[in-house]
């Protein structure tokens, strides 16, 4: 345990570093898969284009995708980010979509009764219905990013997996584990956290219905 | 990059080889683990709950914190990274597993009973066959997992398609690294398509049987 007492600095940065490789990656995800899933919900034929292509980059392991951008973008924090958002596509927009599908016609049918227009009708009815199950991808987006964020460190985009990679190359147990155990806690305490945002819109949405 | 793989073939197949002794193992180790542990869970549900919330807590953990944790554990090599590819696939089947058997229709399983099926009769002839679309699901993503996380096998010595990136990227050897990418993508993809034919070729012929 001495050294992860003694350098309990440097893996706080280096969670640091990873915190902002997920909340980058997601911010940028959400910016564009939201309305990509809004629109993949209004046109089944983009929907299936959509899912194929992200579905296909969801499927290529992470250590291929960043090798694959090195000749393009070279190495560091942008290159990852881009590689994050890769990954999260596919469940932001499959969520999305799901959850704008999954909304009572009924419902929309009382809104465009009272006059809701199209935008406002998107913006006050369905997107607050459908937000469990958007928290519900943002959720498994996180929790994968965590993990991707960890072979970031690769193409020296830093992070928690740069103190994993710096203990395999020096031979030393300790760092290798400390690295390992807080990526696994980040990833841990996130997929709860959501889960328990998603279980209270879900209980509040029902109380409300 | 074909370039590559023409000039160095015994390298490249050495590693594919390696990667696909990788996945095939720890799938193999996943199947006999998770199908009677899963099937195991439904007969004793109390315990369910805890081995549930345990999986769940395992199936969050990074791939790369899984196999690098084997490390001090079990050292460098073959067997840690099929260790930890195990455990990083077990989780999607075992749920599965445990999922579509409970989801059998309380009913369909009464009836049987009433028809005087025996136990064994009811789970071979009635619970598996009615919950194997949904355990097949699951056989996929824990493959898709493995053969993808044994990629990341190269950090801790257990060899596969990673090592040609991990050791072009050591020599700058661009080549060496595209090929690398370009074969587990290949791969991963692979795995993907077959399975996910596999699965409706299944449904259809379950669907067929019982019609």
């Amino acid at each position: 345990m001495s050294w992860t007492i003694e350098n309990y600095d440097r893996l706080l940065i280096a969670l640091w570093e990873h915190i902002q490789l997920v909340g980058v990656g997601l911010a940028i995800a959400l910016a564009i898969g939201l309305p990509l899933g809004v629109l993949s919900a209004r046109r089944p034929g983009f929907a299936l284009v959509v899912l194929l292509v992200s579905g296909a980059l969801y499927t290529v392991p992470a250590l291929a995708i960043f090798a694959l951008l090195i000749p393009y973008l070279g190495l560091g924090f942008w290159p990852a980010i881009v590689a994050l958002v890769a990954y999260a596509l596919l469940i932001i927009i499959r969520n999305v979509a799901t959850g704008l599908q999954e909304i009572s016609p009924d419902v929309l049918d009382a809104a465009d009764g009272m006059g809701y227009g199209r935008w406002r009708r998107l913006f006050a009815i369905e997107l607050p219905l459908a937000l469990p199950v958007i928290i519900a991808g943002i959720r498994i987006t996180v929790v994968t990013q965590v993990s991707v964020a960890t072979v970031a460190a690769f193409i020296n985009a830093g992070g928690l997996g740069d103190i994993i990679f710096q203990g395999i190359t020096q031979d030393f147990g300790e760092k290798v584990v400390a690295g390992a155990v807080v990526t696994s806690a980040l990833a841990i305490l996130c997929d709860e956290s959501l889960r328990r945002v998603e279980l209270r819109l879900r209980a509040n949405q029902a109380e409300h219905a | 990059m074909t370039g590559w793989i023409a000039a160095n073939p015994s390298i490249f197949l050495g590693a594919l080889e390696n990667h696909l002794w990788l996945t095939g193992v720890a799938l193999s180790a996943v199947l006999l683990i998770a199908l009677p542990l899963g099937l195991l869970l439904t007969r004793h549900r109390g315990f369910a709950n805890a081995a549930i919330a345990l999986v769940n807590i395992l199936r969050t953990i990074p791939s790369l914190a899984l196999l690098v944790i084997m490390l001090p554990l079990l050292g460098t090599g073959f067997l840690p990274s099929v260790v930890a590819l195990t455990l990083y696939g077990l989780p999607a089947l075992l749920l599965n597993t445990y999922t579509g058997l409970t989801e059998v229709d309380a009913d369909i399983v009464e009836a049987a009973r009433g028809q005087g099926f025996s136990d064994a009769q009811v789970m071979t002839r009635i619970e598996i066959p009615l919950a194997l679309p949904v355990i097949f699901a699951g056989i996929r993503t824990a493959a898709v997992q493995i053969v993808s996380a044994a990629t990341l096998a190269a950090f801790i010595g257990g060899g596969g398609l990673g090592e040609l990136i991990t050791a072009g990227m050591a020599n700058f050897n661009f080549p060496q690294l595209i090929a690398g990418a370009v074969a587990v993508a290949g791969l991963a993809l692979f795995v993907e398509v077959a399975f996910a034919l596999l699965e409706r070729l299944m449904t259809r012929q379950l669907r067929l049987g019982a019609s």
